[in-house]
């Protein structure tokens, strides 16, 4: 039985520009419903790409027909030139690792044990490895572990290598979910909402941390809600609505095209308000002062327990 | 709308909560006297005759030397003093005691009190009348009431109970108080944090853990040969009592610490501890019973792999056992096996477990893609269909492989390197006979399962097992091929199963399909197999162990249940259920699992194995 234990990356230093992800017409439907329709969309190595859009665009459907969780009922989907397999484990092992939108950790093993059960498809020993326990097994046990304590340590959670995952606050959780899909060592990161229900500060930190990751050459796709984090945050972002992509582009492109704001808010209506409209209530607001001040702080304060209470 | 919470009375009730509270009003150093003393006091009646006639089993009449349930008293009695003790902050004592002395008291006086009056009962009744006592049975029931009274007025912190609501119909104002009630009682029996230990010498730890296996063989020693029911039940009544109580002293995590540092000691201890039962024997009467505990008991942590760890619910398991079992009888040289081949027993061990394994694999190979309920009912079919098509190769509905159901019987005892098992052998001057044999062989066959438990759990196949039990999506998605790593586990216990079903059948010398069922009076079977690993505790290795031999020992003891036993066992496995669902060792994971509401502790130092 081999023993190997793969700790480079997957994903050496890919030459920027390299195309990572490559999804061609994706289209999935659900019966008569059409969940994604037509989809393209391509992700360049050392590239943040953001994927935004109302509730019910299809972005996680979009997400589930990239890891294998859903076949897509057309289209396909290519990573670094090869046909994703229909399988989600093998997605991963091919390279691409994600997160969930609703925490999936596993919930009573320890830190470590998430990112060692992250390990798994980088490592080799079998059942007659661990029955036998043969120096190739201490060893790539040794490396596996150390390797997770690495990756504990990049994302801040070393010092609680052995707390149970499920006792971690929220915000921890969601990093030690970043920790054990980087355990797999992908080319190519999907984090879906990554700053659902945190408050302005570890939504800063986890910022840096996608930048860090990016920095060490693994490609990012992002869903998420929060404009400002996505707008700082990503070098190309896709507009999906009501499961077709809109618009495609830098931050500016897209923060100024008319069809997203629609997209958003409705489209406008007759004699609605237009600019003079807006400046006067900027205006009442700004007079308004104190209690706008706190508003903002309330609501996301609410958002965290909601969070929280799934 | 109208808000019905009443908060009116949560001033008042905060000065009540510190305030020290007791079951019964007695005051607080009489009670601890009484129990202490009736404790002593019941030890000293032990040593008076209980009653008159010898008709009583156990002999109750000898003055200055207990017998029978006296024994059990006694140590109850002992136990109690010396809690009450340890209570009062006697030096050196205080050691005995490091979670919390007054709870432990409680439990051991409880457990006194519950002895006494059992036997003495049992005497009245047995014997027709209050007129069969001696003055020692009166002397015995005044101590054992006496400590009980005492240990109960123990003050204690009195938890804060919810208020009622006003608006309640009668039965939900029942209701409500009764669980008020049953939350203080609860909290009478509290343990507070175990005391750090102080450091110990390696040696001393070690000498803890030896001592500790003494006192488990010893304890399964004397539970296996109990002689009458009377006693069995009273052995079950102390050493339940006795169990919690040194549980609650903060002993038994004491104790697990050590053996969780110095896991291949335990191990080691353990298995000499267990060898060393047939020579605590006169006879071969009970080896019987313990060979077919080990056979039980190693088959039930065989199951653990698969349904403790991959969480995979598996009800047709017994049926890997009747593969190992029928492959080696076939292989035996038996005159009634189809077959005319006589292999060595190493050779016929290893088919047995690889003709299990294969036929866990072409099993698992269909069923596995299924989750949770239904795979369940499919591996219950499987089960079934072993044991009918065993059946039916008779040579009349089918080909004649099997013989049907006279099985294939004769089957020879073993004889490996010219040591045959069904002789009887003299080692070291004691006599160890044929079930004895069977019992040290049967031993080899529970380490290696031990040992492949443990490897298995601790290394990246058990890290995937338990991440499928835990969220299979999410365990895919960390690329674990999620039914690859369930057939390895199916296909492991099966042949684990099958190993041990090579020395069932020499063992019991024949065959039959009826030994294989779903569910059956006789323990193995796929109902108490799964019984016994939900009793003892899934995810571990002692649990199933422990669940084995209790689930044996109960029904071959407790004869005159007669046919309410299957009742009895299911009342108790509900109660089980609804009180301690987590098993009775239970893996620590499965106890966070069982137990959300309770505060978890942040850190999980060992896997829980």
């Amino acid at each position: 039985m081999t023993t190997d234990t793969t700790t480079q990356s997957t994903a050496p230093a890919a030459a920027p520009g390299e195309t990572v992800l490559d999804a061609r017409g994706v289209t999935m439907r659900f019966g008569g419903l059409t969940a994604v329709r037509n989809v393209d969309l391509h992700v360049n190595s050392g590239e943040i790409v953001g994927l935004i859009g109302p509730n019910g665009a299809g972005k996680t459907t979009f997400f589930n027909c990239l890891t294998g969780l859903y076949i897509p009922t057309e289209g396909e989907v290519r990573y670094k030139g090869q046909v994703l397999p229909p399988k989600s484990f093998k997605v991963t092992a091919a390279g691409i690792a994600r997160t969930f939108q609703n925490i999936r950790l596993f919930a009573n093993m320890t830190v470590l044990e998430n990112v060692l059960v992250g390990r798994h498809t980088r490592t080799k020993e079998g059942l007659w490895s661990a029955l036998l326990r043969g120096p190739g097994f201490h060893k790539a046990e040794a490396a596996s572990r150390a390797r997770a304590q690495e990756l504990l340590e990049f994302v801040g959670l070393a010092d609680k290598a052995e707390h149970l995952a499920r006792n971690l606050p929220y915000g921890e959780q969601r990093k030690l979910e970043i920790a054990r899909a980087l355990a797999s060592e992908p080319g190519l990161l999907l984090l879906d909402e990554p700053t659902a229900g945190m408050n302005p500060q570890e939504t800063r930190a986890t910022e840096e941390l996608v930048f860090a990751i990016r920095d060490q050459g693994i490609a990012v796709l992002v869903i998420e809600h929060d404009m400002r984090f996505i707008f700082n945050l990503c070098d190309r972002v896709a507009v999906l609505v009501q499961g077709e992509k809109l618009v495609e582009g830098d931050s500016a492109t897209v923060q100024g095209d008319e069809r997203v704001v629609a997209a958003y808010l409705g489209e406008p209506f007759e004699n609605a308000p237009g600019d003079e409209e807006a400046a006067e209530v900027e205006a009442a607001e700004t007079h308004a002062g104190s209690t706008a001040d706190a508003a903002p702080r309330e609501a996301t304060d609410t958002a965290t327990g909601k969070e929280n209470d799934r | 709308m109208t808000t019905t919470q009443t908060t009116a009375p949560e001033a008042p009730r905060g000065d009540a909560a510190t305030k020290p509270y007791s079951l019964i009003g007695i005051p607080a150093p009489t009670g601890r006297a009484l129990a202490t003393g009736g404790g002593a006091l019941a030890v000293v009646s032990t040593f008076l005759a209980w009653t008159w006639t010898s008709e009583f089993p156990g002999d109750l009449t000898v003055y200055g030397y207990p017998g029978g349930l006296q024994v059990l008293v006694l140590i109850g009695g002992a136990l109690t003093a010396l809690f009450g003790l340890a209570s009062y902050g006697v030096k050196g004592l205080r050691a005995l005691t490091p979670g919390s002395a007054d709870s432990a008291l409680k439990l051991a006086a409880l457990g006194t009190f519950v002895t006494t009056w059992y036997t003495i009962i049992a005497i009245s009744v047995q014997l027709g009348g209050l007129v069969n006592l001696e003055p020692g049975g009166y002397v015995a029931a005044a101590a054992g009431l006496a400590t009980a009274l005492g240990a109960l007025s123990l003050p204690y912190e009195r938890p804060e109970t919810e208020p009622g609501d006003p608006d309640d119909s009668g039965w939900e104002k029942f209701r409500h108080s009764a669980r008020n009630a049953a939350t203080v009682f609860k909290a009478g029996f509290t343990t507070g944090p175990v005391a750090p230990p102080r450091a110990l010498p390696a040696y001393a730890e070690i000498l803890v853990i030896v001592v500790a296996l003494a006192l488990g063989l010893t304890v399964f020693t004397y539970g296996i040969g109990t002689e009458y029911d009377e006693l069995f039940v009273g052995f079950l009544i102390t050493t339940g009592f006795a169990f919690a109580a040194v549980a609650k002293a903060g002993l038994v995590s004491r104790v697990s610490a050590l053996t969780a540092k110095h896991r291949n000691v335990t191990l080691v201890g353990a298995f000499v501890a267990a060898a060393a039962f047939p020579f605590t024997q006169s006879d071969d009467q009970y080896a019987t019973i313990g060979v077919y505990i080990l056979i039980f008991a190693t088959v039930a942590l065989g199951l653990n792999i698969v349904v403790g760890l991959a969480g995979l619910l598996d009800l047709g398991y017994v049926a890997f056992l009747g593969v190992g079992a029928y492959t080696a009888a076939m292989v035996s040289g038996s005159p009634s096996s189809p077959f005319d081949i006589h292999l060595p027993f190493w050779a016929s061990a290893l088919l047995g477990a690889a003709v299990a394994m294969v036929f866990g694999v072409i099993i698992g190979a269909p069923t596995l893609r299924l989750r949770g309920d239904y795979l369940a009912i499919v591996t219950l079919g499987f089960g079934e269909i072993f044991r009918i098509t065993v059946l039916n190769m008779d040579g009349t509905s089918g080909p004649d492989i099997t013989n049907g159901s006279n099985g294939i019987s004769s089957i020879p005892n073993l004889n490996i390197l010219g040591f045959d098992f069904g002789e009887e052998h003299s080692i070291a001057g004691f006599a160890i006979g044929r079930f004895a044999n069977y019992f040290l062989l049967m031993l080899l066959i529970t380490l290696v399962v031990v040992i492949v438990f443990r490897r298995s759990s601790d290394s990246r196949i058990g890290r995937a097992w338990i991440a499928i039990r835990e969220d299979e999506t999410a365990a895919l998605a960390m690329g674990i091929n999620g039914f690859r790593v369930k057939l390895i586990a199916f296909a492991l216990g099966a042949a684990l199963a099958g190993l041990a079903g090579t020395v069932q059948a020499h063992v019991t010398y024949t065959v039959t399909p009826e030994q294989y069922q779903f569910a059956h009076v006789v323990p193995p079977n796929s109902a108490f197999l799964l019984a016994a690993v939900v009793l003892g505790g899934m995810g571990t290795i002692s649990g199933p162990l422990v669940g084995a031999a209790l689930l044996y020992l109960i029904p071959a003891k407790l004869q005159f249940l007669g046919d309410y036993q299957l009742f009895a066992f299911g009342l108790a496995l509900v109660l089980l259920m609804r009180f301690r669902p987590e098993g009775l060792i239970p893996n620590r994971r499965r106890q966070l699992e069982f137990h959300e509401e309770t505060e978890a502790p942040t850190v999980l130092s060992k896997a829980g194995a």
